[in-house]
């Protein structure tokens, strides 16, 4: 527990509580960016280069303007309403409890905590390229595939869309 | 081959750093490192804005500014000044925090960028492992900001200014990630400084720089278009257009505000033209074996200083595009040829050397893009056209 992972810890859940609890739907989006930064920041701090700096590019450079994007095409411009409570708050309240005790004592029970931990592993951008290219090289291809066809499928559906306009 | 002259920014640090007690070092030392980019960089954006004025006005055959100081030297202080006593509107149904934070949040983006640029020998902030895949990372940063501004003016052209800019950058990013990732193929590292030494050495007076490769200038040639889009400059200016949507996403702010907007669109140029630099031209190194004993610093600043002339010829010659011209040379000749370009590395990579494989490479992108440039050109008719959004 050292002063940055403090500050750190409290930037993201100072970020995502906020975005809970915000009004605006944009200023909810913004709030989330804070906390994903604060995220990205921690991978960076425990020498996660790779997987810090793909959580800044992938939610905070992609996420947060897609998020953004959606909220503009759908909302009007002033949603400045009363904030909304769902009326099964206390049901949602008291699940999430429930979820969050059952984490709890699966962690506290399975003595994960007790055991020393192994030496920290030195894994360079260059390791996990390695991996992903020999060892992995088919779940890599499987995904690539899988995101060229999302892609042909976002494409096809912008395609229709102009169809019917015309 | 350590020079003092070359070194002198370094030594001083160090001669400095052993003022400080030990337990303050590490701070005394990022802060040593950090403060004279944070100077000397919106000094270069001041000297640049003079120099973009004279040279448009060089081009549009009037003089620029020439009242301020011997040859108008001073304007930049007078334009700083200017800035700093302006009101500062903010309009009244804007979003206050918001609004004030957005081009804070642009300019700390900037800056970010700096960390991993090798200005000369021994000289970066930090030499990441990463390095390249952190300047693209905060690079994405900047359009929240932009986004930010757009939306929380409360405006009309300055929301449609910030979709513009960001639907560019967007569209943009990919081949810039993809023109640069030859580099990183060729030199086996994601470290700005290991690609920098990657480039070093000389054949005869030569440097063995990546641009002197066919996909070395493809892969350049790429890179600054997409460079030119990434930072809303002419001939990619719509998001600021100043006859169809006035100012873009800034339209709202005024006085130092905007100046801060013009410095963080600046600064990002610097960035991407600096990253444009260590990938391609060398980084640091002289351009000629005989020129060694010019300091490296000298050698960055004075690449980054052409790189500038060249975005200024740029803007002075060529005209602005439309929405649809600009995202048709993305997706259907910025991105192909990037594809392609990356199969032209490996092919490099594994064919023997010799003209043969010269050939071979400058085939394979050639032909190409040969006939996606004649399917641009083809697909140019005059007719009416049809808007999805404004009718």
């Amino acid at each position: 527990m050292t002063i940055a992972f403090i500050i750190l810890a409290v930037i993201t859940v100072a970020g995502t509580a906020a975005a809970m609890g915000m009004r605006n739907a944009v200023h909810c989006v913004l709030a989330l960016t804070v906390g994903f930064a604060g995220v990205a920041a921690i991978y960076l701090q425990l020498d996660a280069q790779f997987v810090g700096l793909t959580q800044i590019m992938v939610y905070v450079g992609a996420v947060a303007i897609l998020a953004v994007f959606a909220i503009m095409m759908t909302h009007s411009p002033s949603p400045t309403k009363p904030p909304t409570y769902s009326s099964y708050w206390l049901m949602g309240s008291i699940v999430a409890a429930a979820v969050f005790a059952v984490l709890a004592w699966a962690v506290v029970s399975s003595g994960a905590h007790t055991q020393s931990l192994p030496s920290e592993p030195t894994v360079s951008v260059q390791q996990i390229g390695d991996a992903l290219m020999h060892r992995f090289v088919l779940p890599l291809e499987i995904m690539g595939l899988l995101l060229t066809a999302a892609l042909i499928g976002a494409v096809v559906i912008a395609m229709d869309h102009n169809e019917e306009i015309k | 081959m350590t020079l003092p002259l070359d070194q002198i920014f370094v030594l001083s640090k160090h001669w400095l750093l052993s003022f400080v007690p030990p337990i303050a070092q590490p701070l005394a030392s990022a802060i040593l490192s950090v403060v004279p980019v944070l100077i000397a960089f919106p000094l270069l954006f001041a000297i640049t804005t003079l120099l973009e004025r004279k040279g448009l006005g060089r081009i549009q055959n009037r003089y620029g500014p020439n009242r301020t100081g011997p040859w108008g030297l001073l304007q930049p202080i007078a334009d700083g000044v200017k800035s700093l006593t302006k009101e500062d509107i903010v309009p009244l149904t804007a979003d206050h925090a918001v609004h004030f934070l957005a081009p804070i949040f642009l300019v700390a983006a900037a800056f970010l960028g700096y960390a991993v640029l090798p200005i000369g020998r021994n000289m970066v902030i930090s030499n990441l492992n990463a390095g390249v895949l952190y300047f693209f990372a905060v690079g994405s940063m900047v359009e929240l900001s932009v986004f930010m501004a757009g939306w929380s003016s409360r405006s009309k052209y300055s929301l449609l200014g910030a979709m513009r800019a960001i639907a560019q950058m967007i569209s943009y990013e990919v081949p810039l990630v993809l023109a640069s990732v030859v580099v990183i193929m060729q030199a086996g590292s994601l470290s700005t400084v290991s690609i920098v030494e990657k480039q070093a050495g000389y054949t005869g007076i030569w440097p063995h720089w990546f641009v002197f490769t066919p996909w070395g200038i493809v892969g350049f040639a790429l890179f600054m278009i997409a460079a030119t889009a990434e930072s809303n400059r002419s001939p990619f200016d719509l998001p600021e257009g100043e006859s169809e949507i006035i100012a873009g996403y800034y339209i709202e702010y005024s006085g130092f505000k905007f100046a801060l907007f013009f410095l963080g669109e600046y600064l990002g140029m610097f960035a991407t033209s600096g990253m444009a630099i260590t990938l391609f031209l060398g980084g640091w190194s002289a351009p000629f074996s005989f020129l060694t004993w010019i300091p490296s610093y000298v050698w960055f600043f004075a690449k980054l200083l052409a790189l500038i002339f060249g975005f200024i010829w740029i803007r002075g010659t060529l005209p602005r595009l439309r929405m649809d011209q600009l995202m048709n040379l993305a997706w259907e000749f910025v991105l192909p040829t990037a594809l392609l370009n990356m199969l032209v590395a490996g092919v490099w990579h594994f064919m023997p050397g010799g003209p043969i494989r010269w050939l071979v490479c400058i085939a394979i992108v050639a032909i190409p893009c040969t006939f996606l440039t004649r399917r641009l050109k083809r697909k140019k008719k005059f007719e009416v056209r049809t808007y999805s959004f404004a009718e």
